[in-house]
């Protein structure tokens, strides 16, 4: 445990530093919110496994020793580049390496009017009350240390503020690039979305990190959906198999708002993802749907949590893990009905496919429902591959590693055909067939 | 083409096969009739390669060579199809992907050229119509949503696209309407050929009215008791079987 104290006395010496650095260029309300957010992060410590929230996840990795903050001038890699940006979008593009704008690599131009699309070191410098009302506080501490962590040492990150009435055209493409010489760094990513009234956006984040990457990315991405208004986002997580990934979504609707997730986590040894989704008013509507990939040892984890605290709102959540080897998988889904949330209507399922005998997942759906006049569901299925199935396709003709691939994919490919945007569909299947031995263009499997 | 010689095979625990014997060449039709747990479908998975099936005894020679030491997929890319009794959902597979991946198998282990999309979907195009299959339905996930009669179409189709040398087709018939069994029969007609050899696996007669076999054996209880030619199916329609189960196993003529 000393090496964990260590770690957050290093972490508060970290900050004060940080602190003592940013005290001319941030707006006062942020400096305290940092300094609220790295003196609950001391309170807490960096969870071990007697945290309920940690229990089935090694820690190890994310303790050990020191993370460095990442250098902000450090070059990504040729790979990482030639992958910007996903082929078919066309809209703005942030690129952020190590937590930092690259203007050279970014096209910030939305090619519409009503959108604002920026990067928060540039937003807090130029208006700096601008972003009071949401940066720090829709993740607002009870998610986590690790998005405290964030909020505490975040300097930049993708601003994206829709106004009323807008319906933005293309997506917005926010890309997190780690670079580096391999050495143990953090960076942070930082996204925040506010959707105005009536507005419709799209957004895209995606996460990669040079191979052999032992950097470790802390990301927050905050959503405020106000009344009316439809959020669609997207992430993409495709980090090498060395690196750590350890994110927060928060999301906060309004009247009559809508909000879907999409999260594809191929890569990182080891992946978390916190979701906190309140619905603050009536009628508001939520889907999250989610695929992970993992084999050899590598461990992903997703812990959501969805908060009716009004009546009238309905959430969905599909959440589908495939692991190979002898990979981990965990779910954890809280849905929380608040007394009085009448009327809610909530569905959350976790389906896992074992590839092998040594995967394992941990599925723990739950609701806590404290109204009565609700509509409440939820299920966790983990099984292999169906025998018959296998069989049927090996009558045809069709080898066993590649009947296993095709199968693989058609459980998984539900998920693949709900993201809306096709050249992301695209990009997926590309993800996926990389990982799928033996069969050919398995995007065009779709039936 | 096919001989299977004291072919003794346990599904699980339980021994269904007793000594099968049958010799089916090229060209010819053999309609295998029985009581139900006589072990039909347990031939016809045995020959396809299920798993979940053990052979304790005997052998099949399918071309010259030991059928039961391949593969299942092999057995497929050496000309061996089965017609499920229960063809199975894929969701998230459309079954023109799924057939032309099978198809391309199969050339690719003859050594022939594979087919591009559009060489294979005049394929399809073409082999649909030997089973009246709606173009909707080919592009559709393979089986998901599919009527009892379509799914069984599905099955006849697949056979036309991959051109077996020998079909089984296991109760092909079963579950159907007049009208689709009728199509399914007319389906499986236009695929017979000198170089093709069929065994339809059945337990009602009435198929054989549409698909007339050139032999018909009665299995009971792992064996085959009688075998003749397609008369014999009448016969066994106005007396069912029972009065075979009575008798003791009569020395197998099989083939010609």
């Amino acid at each position: 445990m000393a090496a964990v104290a260590e770690d957050e006395d290093a972490y508060r010496a970290g900050f004060e530093r940080f602190a003592a650095a940013h005290a001319a260029s941030d707006p006062a309300w942020l400096r305290a919110r940092r300094t609220a957010a790295i003196t609950r992060f001391v309170e807490r410590g960096l969870p071990t496994a007697r945290d309920e929230a940690w229990r089935h996840t090694p820690m190890a990795p994310l303790a050990k020793g020191l993370f460095l903050p990442a250098d902000p001038a450090a070059r990504p890699s040729a790979d990482e580049l030639a992958a910007l940006p996903i082929e078919g979008l066309h809209g703005a593009l942030f690129v952020l390496v190590n937590g930092r704008l690259s203007p050279e690599l970014s096209s910030l131009d939305p090619g519409q009017p009503g959108v604002e699309v920026a990067s928060l070191r540039e937003v807090l410098r130029s208006q700096p009350g601008r972003l009071e009302s949401w940066l720090g506080r829709v993740a607002d501490g009870r998610t986590g240390v690790f998005a405290d962590l964030n909020t505490a040492f975040a300097e930049d990150g993708a601003v994206v503020v829709v106004a009323p009435g807008t319906i933005l055209k293309e997506p917005i493409q926010v890309s997190y690039l780690s670079a580096g010489d391999g050495a143990p760094a953090v960076s942070y990513a930082r996204t925040l979305v506010v959707a105005g009234r009536g507005s419709e956006c799209r957004v895209v984040e995606s996460f990669s990190s040079p191979e052999s990457s032992a950097s470790l990315t802390n990301a927050v991405t905050e959503v405020v959906v106000e009344e009316n208004a439809f959020v669609d986002r997207y992430k993409l997580q495709q980090e090498s198999a060395t690196a750590l990934h350890v994110a927060t979504l928060a999301v906060r609707l309004g009247r009559d708002a809508r909000f879907v997730d999409h999260s594809l986590s191929f890569g990182a040894a080891l992946s978390r993802n916190d979701i906190d989704v309140r619905f603050d008013a009536e009628g508001g509507d939520c889907a999250l749907d989610g695929l992970f990939v993992v084999d050899g040892r590598r461990v992903a984890d997703t812990h959501s949590r969805i908060e009716h605290a009004k009546p009238h709102c309905s959430s969905r959540e599909l959440y589908k893990g495939v692991l190979d080897g002898q990979a981990r998988g965990v779910f954890n889904g809280l849905v929380i009905v608040r007394p009085g949330a009448q009327k809610t209507d909530a569905w959350q399922m976790n389906r896992n496919l074992l590839l092998s005998r040594e995967a394992l997942v941990h599925s723990t759906p739950q609701l806590e429902i404290l109204a009565d006049d609700v509509k409440c569901k939820h299920g966790s299925t983990t099984g292999q591959l169906d025998a018959n199935a296998l069989f049927y396709l090996r009558s045809r003709g069709i080898g066993e590693a590649e009947a296993r691939s095709l199968l693989t994919w058609a459980f998984a490919s539900d998920l693949v055909r709900k993201l809306e945007i096709e050249p992301l569909r695209r990009a997926v299947g590309r993800q996926l067939q990389a990982r799928l031995p033996g069969i050919a263009g398995l995007a065009e499997a779709l039936p | 083409m096919l001989e299977i010689k004291n072919l003794h095979a346990r599904a699980g625990e339980s021994v269904i096969l007793r000594g099968l014997d049958l010799t089916v060449r090229a060209g010819e039709v053999h309609a295998v009739m029985g009581p139900n747990g006589s072990g039909k479908s347990t031939l016809a998975h045995v020959l396809a390669g299920r798993p979940g099936y053990t052979v304790t005894a005997g052998e099949v020679i399918y071309k010259g060579r030991d059928l039961l030491a391949l593969a299942p997929e092999v057995r497929a890319r050496e000309g061996v199809f089965l017609a499920f009794q229960y063809p199975v959902e894929i969701a998230g597979v459309s079954n023109v992907y799924f057939l032309k991946a099978a198809t391309n198998a199969i050339r690719k282990h003859r050594g022939l050229p594979e087919l591009d999309a559009l060489e294979f979907l005049a394929l399809v195009k073409e082999r649909s119509k030997i089973v009246d299959l709606d173009d909707e339905l080919v592009k559709r996930a393979v089986n998901e949503g599919f009527s009892g009669g379509e799914k069984k179409r599905n099955e006849i189709f697949q056979m036309a696209v991959l051109e077996p040398s020998l079909a089984i087709l296991d109760e092909t018939d079963s579950g159907l309407d007049i009208d689709a069994l009728r199509i399914v029969a007319g389906g499986v007609n236009r695929l017979r050929g000198p170089e093709r050899a069929m065994i339809v696996v059945t337990h009602y007669q009435r198929l054989l009215n549409y698909i007339v076999p050139d032999f018909v054996h009665v299995l009971v209880d792992g064996r085959i008791v009688r075998s003749g030619g397609k008369e014999m199916a009448l016969e066994l329609e106005e007396k069912g079987y029972s009065w075979l189960e009575k008798e003791p196993a009569a020395a197998p003529v099989a083939g010609r």
